[in-house]
């Protein structure tokens, strides 16, 4: 199923990935990185609802997502 | 697992410095991907302002010049003669393409110079402190229009994109914004076919991006992306200006 | 013997450029070195080589910086006011550390000014008029065949120090007709390449063309690294000549075409008995001190002449040392001296004249 990987030193807490995601899947943490941010991140349990749409990716202005996708079987 | 979405390769590991939000990283994203999708990395020359986005040669995996405040087209016109198979692009702010950099942006235009621009719109000064710009809405209260710009005294803002239309050179213009999903593949699409152009000579390319800055704007990320769509785009409408191919053809 | 040709100065350093390679000329119109950029516009199409009109001095002095950062061999020229409007653009080149030649004919200042020859832009030239420590070399010719010499040779210094090179003429040097011949003939492709060039990174790491260094200590380094390249042109690049220095009493120094009614005055004050001698600095920058410390030793006083209200006479009051005194004498606005002004000026001088 797909998945989002979130680089949490990289991100900037700026807040805009959660409102784009049609899942509304992702998070803003408590915890701060090392730049003092609350980075982005996704539970792993609501992972499977990840339809790997990357509108997060597409919105991040750091490029802090990867998303992945299962391959298409034919 | 198939890799759907990841940092394109043409878009360096550094880290960028811009401020939480701002608009300019979705746009640095948007040229690599262009930059990967067309497999130029190795051909491509870029030539990063002075603004928030002076520090652009660090963000991006190509060769790249750093020019004097507005003068990047003229920069930019220097590389592409001497370099006519490269792709070449300047990536400039309001303050620099529309405010100091007003000729050499116009006379770029005029002589259908064969290279692409990246006009950030975000209508203010954002490295120095959010001075009032060209491009500033009537009304916004910035540190050098503190009690909001008044057209009697300061003018209206300037349409870059349109004032550049006038000219036969400008064989591709377009303004795009980045507020969602939707406007961001816009605006990619945009940025791909101004790189198209330039590789079949046709002339001039920009592509103007109402952007956002939170930090000088005194606004939330999301906050500052709700502003363009509802203060900016009325005044700066979204759309293909100028497609030269659809308008068959340079004009003779 | 290459044959010679009779041409106006503007054109034949136009000609002495593409001779030695230079393929790419930024300009633009400004009396007197129209017919330089006119000339390239004509010539430059015939070898393959781009010609533009810049829509101002500013714009044309980045298309060299674009185009020398891609590696071409490249030129602009314009005459004062233009100069000082490229003027940041130089600092900019130096501080990116690109090769290009700049040549001003220079005219009469401060201002709009007026359109005849002048050397009122010798602190601007030798001193750097833009912002920061940096130096261009400059080149200073007193006829059409030196203009064209030193015009190919600036290429290569420029190419050998990455940085700006600045031919200064004067509005007779450029509207001058005189016999010369081009004694180099180099194309493009004998050049050698340049690695920094911002061309494409193809199989390489990006280069990057940039003086931008926010942090103090990392651009105190790079302007170190200038300084040690100004310190080696000092030392290798310096260039004078000198006339019936090793007797004289008095020493006349100048630059340019007024060396050449300097000269004139020399051949008079000779005739009625004066040992007069002539230092000619030909580099403004570096400066040739070492010649006119010597001479200072021994002369009874220096005279310098220049069409300027004196702005070289300081760089030889500062070689001098205040061994001897050290007059100037000058003529501005674009008023060319006379050698008879100079010699009566020389008299009054030499009979305790102050």
């Amino acid at each position: 199923m797909p998945k989002v990987i979130f680089d949490s030193e990289r991100c900037k807490g700026c807040g805009l990935c959660p409102t784009v995601c049609p899942k509304e899947i992702i998070k803003m943490s408590d915890r701060i990185n090392s730049k003092g941010y609350h980075p982005a991140y996704v539970d792993d349990s609501d992972m499977e609802k990840c339809i790997g749409c990357a509108f997060c990716y597409e919105i991040c202005p750091d490029a802090v997502i990867e998303v992945y996708k299962e391959e298409k079987t034919k | 697992m198939k890799l759907v979405a990841k940092r394109p390769k043409a878009l360096a590991e550094k880290p960028m410095h811009y401020c939480p939000g701002c608009t300019h990283g979705i746009t640095h994203r948007l040229i690599a991907e262009v930059i990967d999708e067309m497999d130029i990395q190795e051909k491509t020359i870029g030539i990063a302002p002075v603004g928030c986005a002076v520090f652009a040669y660090d963000y991006f995996n190509i060769d790249m010049q750093q020019a004097a405040h507005g003068r990047a087209p003229a920069v930019a016109t220097g590389i592409k003669r001497v370099l006519p198979e490269n792709f070449v692009f300047t990536y400039q702010g309001d303050g620099d393409l529309a405010s100091i950099g007003t000729a050499e942006i116009v006379h770029a235009a005029m002589r259908g110079e064969k290279f692409t621009v990246v006009f950030i719109n975000n209508a203010i000064y954002g490295m120095t402190g959010g001075q009032m710009a060209p491009t500033t809405m009537v009304g916004q209260k910035t540190a050098t229009s503190p009690y909001g710009r008044e057209a009697a005294h300061a003018g209206y803002p300037m349409r870059v994109v349109e004032m550049l239309a006038t000219l036969p050179g400008a064989a591709y213009l377009a303004r795009v914004g980045l507020f969602n999903n939707r406007e961001i593949k816009k605006a990619k699409k945009a940025l791909r076919r101004s790189f198209e152009i330039q590789e079949k000579g046709l002339g001039f390319s920009l592509v103007e991006f109402l952007s956002t800055c939170p930090t000088n704007w005194g606004m939330a990320p999301l906050d500052a992306l709700k502003w363009v769509e509802e203060e900016m785009v009325p005044y700066y409408p979204l759309g293909v200006i100028r497609d030269i191919e659809e308008e068959g053809g340079p004009k003779k | 013997m290459t044959e010679k040709i009779l041409m106006k100065g503007n054109e034949a350093i136009a000609e002495a450029g593409i001779r030695v390679g230079c393929r790419y000329f930024f300009g633009y119109p400004i009396t007197p070195q129209n017919e330089l950029p006119a000339y390239m516009s004509r010539r430059l199409p015939e070898v393959q080589g781009t010609f533009l009109q810049a829509e101002s001095e500013v714009a044309a002095i980045n298309m060299v910086y674009g185009a020398a950062g891609a590696g071409g061999r490249v030129m602009t020229s314009s005459s004062s006011p233009g100069i000082s409007l490229k003027q940041e653009g130089i600092s900019y080149l130096a501080g990116s550390e690109l090769p290009c030649v700049i040549v001003n004919i220079t005219r009469g200042g401060p201002g709009l000014g007026g359109i005849q020859p002048a050397q009122s832009d010798y602190f601007q030239a030798t001193r750097g008029g833009g912002h920061g420590d940096y130096y261009t070399p400059v080149l200073a010719p007193q006829s059409v065949q030196e203009a064209v010499d030193l015009t190919m040779d600036a290429f290569d210094i420029a190419d050998k120090y990455r940085n700006p090179v600045l031919v200064l003429g004067d509005g007779m040097i450029g509207q001058m007709m005189e016999p010369v011949e081009f004694k180099k003939e180099i194309t493009p492709d004998q050049l050698p390449e340049k690695k920094w060039a911002t061309n494409g990174a193809a199989g390489r790491k990006p280069n990057i063309i940039n003086s931008l260094r926010l942090q103090p200590e990392k651009l105190e380094e790079l302007n170190l690294k200038l300084q040690e390249k100004y310190m080696a042109m000092k030392k290798a690049e310096v260039r004078y000549e000198t006339d019936n220095i090793e007797d004289a009493e008095y020493i006349l120094v100048a630059f340019g075409t007024t060396a050449r009614i300097v000269k004139s005055a020399a051949d008079m004050a000779r005739e009625v008995g004066m040992k007069v001698g002539i230092i000619r600095p030909i580099t403004l920058f570096p400066f040739p001190e070492d010649v006119i410390a010597k001479a200072s030793e021994k002369a009874r006083f220096i005279l310098t002449v220049e069409m300027s209200l004196g702005q070289m006479v300081e760089d030889v009051r500062l070689s001098a040392k205040g061994r001897c005194p050290v007059y100037f004498q000058g003529r501005t606005g674009g008023v060319v001296p006379k050698p008879g002004e100079i010699l009566d000026n020389l008299k009054r001088l030499a009979g305790g004249g102050k």
